[in-house]
């Protein structure tokens, strides 16, 4: 592709490429999300290459296997979509491929046993399914549809048009004005507006001149999180561009991308993508021809999760460990070498784009008052429908988890959901039609954060949920204050002893009054909300903490210590895999007979019961 | 089990020594400045799984940094080795999603199968065994990494199956 020296020619470019694609050409697009990767999605993409190089088609119906990102419906992968007739296949495996190649592409024939089926009713297409209904995509547009190792793909998607738009009729002082007016609030967690932090940011310029950053920060560390892991392997354009126009607004020449290396493929896609946008001077010198240069970098996280916060990272970019400084001077004032730097989360940067393209006051208009836009959610735990959803702000929880979310699978209860992750908090399903927006999230003790949702059930344990991002937590301090590297540790030893039946009640005043000292002594914001998960689930279940304490009882049959493993005769058929698998040889019993577990031999390590096919082991 | 066998371990420690020879060609790609440091130890460690001592010096010397400073950064971040890693990675991982659906038993139960403690190596140098916080696969929760590859909906005995192969 020869190198675009002008607007125009971008515009002619897309013109010619989206030409191409309407010509009616077959498109097999085969979703390579992680989700789907991880259930052999990368094997049915290889088997249509082989099926068809085989197969010889003529042109005209010889498809083009476009391995896309993220489409989001994870729980019903391997997913794979055909273009023109937007046919959506689920749970496809490298045997339907020659079928589908055979029936579908060849004759257009619909094979219904791959389309995806709820309560008896069948959809062909991705849009009529609930779980698709409710969404509205804004940072993930181009997830899924695009392939994100080919920027012409991109471009025939409207990739880069609102840099155009940005560099050839707007001034740096509009586009900042424009992202104000969009009343964008950053995605990672903490939700400053943005249009105000590129303000900050230009104005502590003008009165340090020197040079300024743009960096993105991908080091999605909350575990139960992956929306921006998406953005940055299914879109990593959408980012790039983000972060021009940003570069256009403050003036910055370099812009810096940190993303943690537990996503390989995401480094991968935006290298490759970066790459592809410098050979056709979509970034780098002279970009369209437009005489601004600027250059972004890739900058793997090395596996802590403190660099997630602004002054860490900009440490760790720097080459040095990543310890929070305290931020009496803001980090649009002095970031990265001591500069002003506009640290923006991936999904607040593949939101720019769109505010440019369709102006501030449209995005406005989406979400509620004081949070706008959508936002993106990882929608994970005993769910049924897990995977990635984009809503507008403002919609209930309840329609996310029971309508999008399709409920809680099997005989379960809804009991709660933590969103923020680590920070978050827990809300249980009493408040399950609170609004999902900053503030209203924030008044019941929860943050929005970046985007996990973990749906809980009545079989998980909320004290042993509270200790376990607790236990994180205290893994992950970085050790440079002591509220946060003593007091996590002294409070884990409170939940420690909680899951195993010990302590007493006086203990949760205490646990208490530690968690408020952790909140305000804490250096940074990590360590400052490292106590909301343990505070939100006492206050929404203390009958729970009380059982364990008091009862000395774990009522969902969670916590090790308190918890007994019984094989139920009447489900039992006496198969014998238990017995034999069993690490303490505590299962006794006849073939073919009902087994039996020695209880005092049992070291609860839950084996049996995870291996049992005849779901015979019972927890009580 | 998996049995060790005492020459076996000292081959493999060989052969992963003599890999690390030619580290300039990884250095030629990184300016020698401060800044470069973490990326320059992580190619190292990309290509020799881990970073030996000798390596850590070449490395401070052409980026300019004092030793002691390295060691700071490389007992900082959880993900830097300075010892030699088995021949197959497996990683747990311990993510929200994946503890709520038992991730800890599969963690527990791998320490018994392979006789190692978590973030350990087997004698053998078979394998080691690490937990991480979430490669993104929540959907097909709980998920263990054999390398590069993607084991979800697992349990117990699908992963000893599959480690039982390699």
């Amino acid at each position: 592709m020869e190198r675009i020296t002008s607007i125009q020619q971008l515009e002619l470019l897309k013109n010619s490429l989206q030409k191409a694609k309407e010509s009616g050409r077959n498109v097999v697009r085969v979703c390579l999300g992680p989700g789907c990767r991880a259930q052999g999605a990368d094997k049915v993409a290889a088997a249509f290459r082989d099926t068809v190089r085989q197969q010889g088609l003529p042109v005209k119906i010889e498809p083009l296997i476009k391995e896309t990102g993220c489409h989001g419906f994870c729980k019903e992968g391997p997913l794979v979509t055909l273009v023109p007739s937007g046919l959506f296949y689920s749970r496809v495996k490298p045997e339907d491929v020659e079928e589908i190649v055979e029936k579908t592409i060849k004759k257009q024939e619909v094979i219904s046993r791959l389309l995806y089926s709820e309560n008896g009713t069948s959809y062909r297409t991705a849009n009529e399914i609930p779980f698709y209904k409710r969404q509205m995509k804004l940072a993930s547009r181009n997830v899924g549809d695009i392939d994100p190792l080919n920027i012409e793909d991109a471009i025939a998607n409207d990739a880069y048009q609102a840099a155009a738009k940005a560099f050839s009729s707007m001034s740096p002082d509009q586009v900042i004005k424009e992202v104000e007016i969009s009343g964008l609030r950053g995605r990672g967690g903490a939700g400053f507006p943005t249009g105000r932090k590129w303000r900050s940011a230009s104005n502590a310029v003008k009165k340090r001149p020197g040079p300024v950053y743009v960096v993105c920060n991908g080091d999605e560390g909350d575990p139960g999180a992956f929306m921006d892991c998406a953005i940055m392997e299914g879109d990593p354009h959408s980012v790039i561009e983000g972060m021009i126009i940003a570069a256009y607004a403050l003036d910055a020449r370099q812009g810096f991308i940190y993303v943690r290396e537990e996503y390989p493929f995401a480094i991968r896609n935006l290298t490759i993508a970066m790459d592809q946008a410098r050979s056709v001077g979509l970034l780098g010198k002279n970009i369209m021809g437009s005489g601004f240069d600027f250059d972004i970098r890739i900058n793997r996280g090395a596996g802590a999760y403190v660099c997630g916060e602004s002054t860490a990272l900009f440490l760790s970019i720097e080459g040095k460990p990543g310890e929070p400084r305290a931020k009496y001077i803001r980090s649009v004032e002095r970031g990265l070498w001591d500069r002003p730097t506009v640290l923006n989360n991936v999904e607040t940067w593949a939101n720019i784009p769109v505010i440019i393209e369709k102006g501030g006051e449209w995005f406005s208009k989406i979400g509620v008052p004081g949070s706008t836009g959508t936002k993106a959610f990882s929608l994970v735990g005993k769910v049924k429908n897990v995977g990635l959803v984009e809503v507008p702000m403002g919609v209930p929880l309840s329609t996310i988890v029971e309508e999008i979310g399709g409920g809680i699978p099997g005989k379960g209860a809804f009991k709660a959901v933590q969103t923020g992750g680590p920070s978050g908090g827990c809300i249980p399903y009493k408040l399950k039609d609170v609004s999902v927006d900053y503030d209203s999230l924030t008044k019941i003790g929860s943050i929005m954060g970046s985007g996990g949702m973990i749906v809980m059930d009545d079989k998980d344990c909320v004290v042993d949920v509270a200790r376990y991002f607790l236990r994180f937590l205290e893994e992950e301090s970085c050790g440079k204050c002591l509220p946060c590297r003593l007091g996590l540790e002294a409070m884990l030893e409170f939940l420690d002893n909680f899951t195993q039946g010990k302590g007493s009640l006086e203990d949760i005043e205490e646990l208490k009054s530690l968690a408020k000292a952790v909140q305000d002594g804490a250096l940074c914001a990590l360590g400052g909300s490292a106590p909301n998960p343990m505070l939100t689930t006492l206050e929404y279940f203390r009958e729970e903490y009380e059982a364990h304490i008091v009862d000395k009882r774990c009522p969902a049959g969670v916590c090790k210590a308190l918890i007994t493993y019984h094989i139920d005769p009447e489900a039992c058929t006496g198969c014998g895999l238990c017995a034999g698998i069993c690490p303490q040889s505590c299962i006794t019993g006849e073939e073919k007979s009902p087994h039996k577990i020695v209880q005092n031999a049992c070291n609860r390590c839950g084996l049996c019961m995870d291996l049992c096919k005849f779901s015979a082991i019972t927890v009580s | 089990m998996f049995r060790h066998n005492a020459t076996d371990s000292k081959e493999r420690i060989l052969y992963v020594k003599k890999q690390t020879t030619d580290i300039d060609s990884i250095m030629e790609k990184y300016p020698g400045e401060p800044q470069y440091l973490i990326s320059l130890l992580q190619d190292v460690q990309a290509q020799y799984s881990y970073i030996s001592e000798e390596n850590i010096r070449f490395i401070c010397d052409h980026v300019g940094v004092p030793v002691t400073k390295a060691w700071s950064v490389l007992t900082f971040y959880r993900s830097f080795n300075i010892e030699p890693r088995g021949e197959h990675l497996v990683r747990v991982c311990c993510g929200t999603a994946c503890h709520l659906k038992g991730a800890e038993r599969i963690a527990e139960d791998l320490e018994r199968h392979l006789c190692v403690q978590r973030e350990h190596t087997t004698e053998d140098m078979h394998f080691t065994l690490e937990t991480i916080n979430c490669p993104g696969a929540c959907a097909v929760a709980p998920v263990v990494m054999v390398d590069d590859d993607y084991l979800g909906a697992t349990n117990q005995a699908d992963v000893r199956n599959y480690l039982k192969k390699l």
